[in-house]
C-alpha cells in the first residue's frame, strides 16, 4: 500500500515537472511574442549594500516605465522583476534560477556586484541568456562569455584612471593604497592603481584589511608615518566612510581618492569626505541635457537624486530593450547578437561594446565640495 | 619609538572597549555561573538607544551616554527577570541555551524595528587630532580610553567598598550562605545584570561613536572578542576581564601594525587557545579545588 502511494506520487511529480518545463519553453524560447517582455534585475536590496541594488532597480524601473509610456516594444510592454541577492553569490544564483525558470525573463539587467555576476556567469553561458550587467566592474565578468555584457567600465581602467589623475592633475609623487582583501572589486582597483602609479611615482604602502575590520587606526598610523601625497581607498561608502572618519580624526594630511564605490558618500559622510576625489560613471553636475533630463525624471519618480548605479541601471535597461527591438524576437541568441552591435548615446556616455562585451566610454573625476559633486575632469575612452 | 607608542595607544583604545564589554560577561558569570550570550546584543541595543537619543534630542555626548546606560540597565534587568530567573534551578545548559536564544531574539528584534541598513551615528564627539608631545591622538580615542578607565575605577570602588558590592561578592562566593546572612539574592543578581548591561551600553556607545555606524549585528564580533577577553583573563574575575580586554585589543592592533591585518583575528583566537592550554582558568584565574 505504502509503495503504491509512493509510486503514484512519483508519477504525479514527473507529470507536473514536465508540464512546468513545457510552460517554460513556451514563455522563454521561440519566436511567438509573449504579452509582456520580462527583464530580470539582481542586486542587494537589503543589508549593508542595499542602496546599490535598490538604485539599479529604480533606474531600471524608471527606464521601463518610460519605454512603456511610449508604447513598449512594438506594443508589447516591459516588466522589470527584481530579486534580492543580499550581495551574496549563492543568493544571486538562486535569484537567477528563479528569474529564468519561474518568470521566464528574456534578458538580465544584472547582477549589481561583480561577485554575484561572476557567480551567475557560468550557468548563464550555458543558457545563452543575454546578460547586461549595469555595474559589475570586475575584469573577469565578460571574459570568455559571448552573452555577457556590461554597461560600466572595468576595474583596471578605473584604478588606472585614478592613478593617472593623481599624477597628472594632483601632481602626486607618492601614494598609499588601502583595500579590502576579501572583495575582488576592491582588490582589482588596488592592483590597477598600484601598477599604473608606480610607473610615474612611488607606492609607499600597500595595505589590505578584511571585511569585518572596523578599526583602521593602526594601519593609518603606519601610512601616516610614510606621509604619502595621496591615499587610494577603493571600497564602498559604508567602509570608506569609517576610514575617512578616522583619517580626519587622526588629522592625516592626505588627499584621498576612490572609485565608483564612493558614489553617494556625500549622503552620510559629507563632512569627512570633503575635498577628496573619486572616479565615477557620470557626474550629477554634467550639463549634458540627456543627463539633466534623466536626473529630473528620476527625482520626480523616486523623490531622490540618482546615483551612478541608478544611471547605469537606467542605461542598461534601455540598451537591452533596444537590442530586443533590433533583434525583432525574444530569442536569446538573436538578442545577444543585437546587443553586440549596440552603438548608442546614454546617460553615462556614448556606448559601444568591444569584443569582450566591455563598453568604450569616458570616465568622470569628481570632487566632493560642500557636500556636493563637482565634475573636475572627464577622461576620454580607452 | 614614537610609532610604537602611537600604536600602543591605538591598542589601548580598542582594548578598553573590549574590556568594558568583557566586564559584563565576567560579572554575570561570577554571580550565577551563566555565560550571557545576549550581552553583545545588549551592547548593540545600547548603541541604538544612544543613536535614538541623539536624533531625538541632540543632547551632548555625556547626557546621551547616561541615558543609554540607564535604558540598557533596565533592559538587562528585564532580560534577567523574564528569561533567566525562571531557570535559576534548572540545569546550567538550559540557561546557556536560553541565553543564545535571547541573543538571537534581540538581534532579530533590532532587525525588525531598525531595519538591517547601518545607521550613521552623528559625530557627537568632534573629530580632531590632539598633540601630546610627539604623539598625535584623536579625540574619540582619548574619550574612549578615559571613559573606560573611569568606569572601571568606579566599578572597582563599588564592588569593594559599597554594601551592594559586598553582597555581590558574597553571592558569587556562596549563594546559600549569603541567603542565611540576610542578603536578598534576587536583588543582588538584578543589580549585577544592571551594572553589566550599563557597561555593555558604554561599550556600545563608544564603539558606535568610534566607528560611526549602528546596525543590528554590530554586537556579534565585539561580543565574541569580549567573551574571549573575559575567558583569557579568567572568567568570573573582574580585574581579569579588564586585563583580558586590554591584552586582546593590544594583540589585535599590534598584529595589524607589524604583521598583517588578515592575521589579526587568527592570532587573537590562537592566543586564547595557547593560554587555555597552559592555564585553563585564565591569566588571573586560581585553581579551584574540587569539593568532595
Amino acid at each position: 500500500m505504502k509503495r503504491k502511494s509512493l509510486l503514484i506520487m512519483l508519477i504525479a511529480i514527473l507529470v507536473l515537472t514536465s508540464v512546468l518545463a513545457g510552460c517554460n519553453n513556451a514563455t522563454t524560447g521561440g519566436d511567438d511574442t509573449p504579452d509582456v517582455i520580462k527583464l530580470g534585475v539582481i542586486g542587494p536590496l537589503t543589508g549593508d549594500y542595499s542602496m546599490y541594488g535598490t538604485s539599479v532597480e529604480e533606474g531600471a524601473k524608471l527606464a521601463a516605465e518610460e519605454i512603456n509610456a511610449n508604447g513598449g516594444i512594438n506594443g508589447t510592454l516591459i516588466e522589470i522583476i527584481a530579486y534580492d541577492s543580499k550581495g551574496d553569490g549563492t543568493e544571486a544564483v538562486n535569484a537567477y534560477n528563479r528569474l529564468r525558470d519561474q518568470d521566464g525573463i528574456v534578458g538580465l539587467v544584472g547582477g549589481t556586484f561583480s561577485g554575484e555576476t561572476l557567480a551567475i556567469k557560468e550557468i548563464a553561458i550555458e543558457d545563452g541568456m543575454p546578460i547586461l550587467s549595469p555595474t559589475a566592474t570586475n575584469l573577469n565578468v565578460t571574459l570568455n562569455a559571448p552573452n555577457v555584457f556590461r554597461a560600466c567600465y572595468i576595474d583596471p581602467y578605473q584604478g588606472a584612471s585614478a592613478a593617472i589623475f593623481s599624477v597628472e592633475n594632483l601632481g602626486a609623487q607618492t601614494a598609499a593604497v588601502l583595500f579590502n582583501t576579501e572583495d575582488p572589486y576592491s582588490e582589482g582597483l588596488a592592483v590597477a592603481f598600484r601598477d599604473k602609479f608606480s610607473e610615474k611615482g612611488t607606492i609607499t604602502n600597500y595595505e589590505g584589511y578584511t571585511r569585518n575590520d572596523m578599526d583602521f587606526r593602526s594601519v593609518l598610523t603606519i601610512i601616516q608615518a610614510q606621509n604619502p601625497d595621496v591615499l587610494f581607498i577603493p571600497d564602498y561608502t559604508a567602509k570608506v566612510g569609517i576610514i575617512l572618519d578616522q583619517v580626519k580624526e587622526m588629522g592625516i594630511d592626505v588627499v584621498c581618492i576612490g572609485g565608483d564605490g564612493w558614489d553617494g558618500i556625500e549622503l552620510d559622510y559629507a563632512e569627512v569626505a570633503e575635498g577628496h576625489f573619486f572616479v565615477n560613471h557620470y557626474a550629477k553636475t554634467d550639463p549634458n541635457p540627456m543627463v539633466q533630463n534623466f536626473i529630473a525624471a528620476y527625482e520626480a519618480r523616486w523623490n531622490k537624486t540618482p546615483n551612478a548605479l541608478a544611471a547605469l541601471g537606467y542605461d542598461a535597461t534601455f540598451i537591452m530593450v533596444k537590442a530586443i527591438e533590433a533583434a525583432g524576437s525574444t530569442d536569446y541568441a538573436a538578442v545577444v547578437e543585437a546587443l553586440a552591435k549596440t552603438d548608442t548615446e546614454a546617460v553615462t556616455g556614448h556606448i559601444t561594446f568591444d569584443e569582450n562585451g566591455d563598453p568604450q566610454k569616458s570616465i568622470s573625476v569628481i570632487q566632493v565640495v560642500n557636500g556636493d559633486h563637482v565634475l573636475v575632469d572627464l577622461v576620454g575612452g580607452n | 619609538m614614537v610609532l610604537f607608542l602611537q600604536q600602543f595607544i591605538n591598542g589601548l583604545s580598542v582594548g578598553s572597549i573590549y574590556a568594558v564589554i568583557a566586564l559584563g560577561y565576567t560579572m554575570v558569570y561570577g554571580i550565577i555561573r551563566l555565560i550571557n550570550f545576549a550581552h553583545g546584543e545588549i551592547m548593540m541595543m545600547g548603541a541604538y538607544f544612544a543613536f535614538i537619543t541623539v536624533l531625538a534630542s541632540g543632547m551632548p555626548f555625556y547626557v546621551v551616554l547616561i541615558v543609554s546606560m540607564v535604558l540598557a540597565a533596565i533592559l538587562g534587568i528585564t532580560v534577567e527577570t523574564l528569561a533567566y530567573r525562571p531557570l535559576r534551578k534548572a540545569p546550567r545548559i538550559s540557561a546557556l541555551i536560553t541565553a543564545i536564544g535571547m541573543s538571537l531574539f534581540l538581534q532579530n528584534l533590532a532587525l525588525v524595528i531598525f531595519k538591517p541598513e547601518p545607521k550613521i551615528m552623528p559625530p557627537i564627539i568632534p573629530r580632531m587630532p590632539v598633540f601630546i608631545g610627539p604623539l598625535r591622538i584623536g579625540t574619540v580615542t582619548i574619550v574612549t580610553i578615559v571613559l573606560s578607565i573611569v568606569f572601571m575605577v568606579l566599578l572597582d570602588f563599588f564592588v569593594k567598598k559599597t554594601k551592594p558590592g559586598k553582597a555581590m561578592r558574597a553571592v558569587s562566593e556562596d549563594k546559600e550562605a549569603s541567603v542565611l546572612m540576610g542578603i536578598n539574592v534576587n536583588r543582588t543578581i538584578s543589580i549585577t545584570f544592571a551594572i553589566g548591561s550599563a557597561l555593555g551600553a558604554l561599550g556600545g556607545v563608544l564603539y558606535s561613536v568610534s566607528y560611526t555606524q549602528v546596525f543590528p549585528t554590530m554586537g556579534v564580533m565585539p561580543g565574541l572578542k569580549a567573551f574571549v577577553a573575559a575567558v583569557l583573563g579568567g572568567i568570573g574575575i573582574i580585574p581579569g576581564a579588564m586585563l583580558g580586554g586590554f591584552v586582546i585589543g593590544m594583540v589585535e592592533t599590534l598584529t595589524k601594525a607589524y604583521i598583517s591585518s588578515q592575521l589579526s583575528d587568527a592570532i587573537v583566537f590562537g592566543l586564547l587557545i595557547v593560554v587555555l592550554l597552559f592555564k585553563p582558568t585564565g591569566i588571573l584565574g586560581k585553581n579551584e579545588k574540587e569539593k568532595v
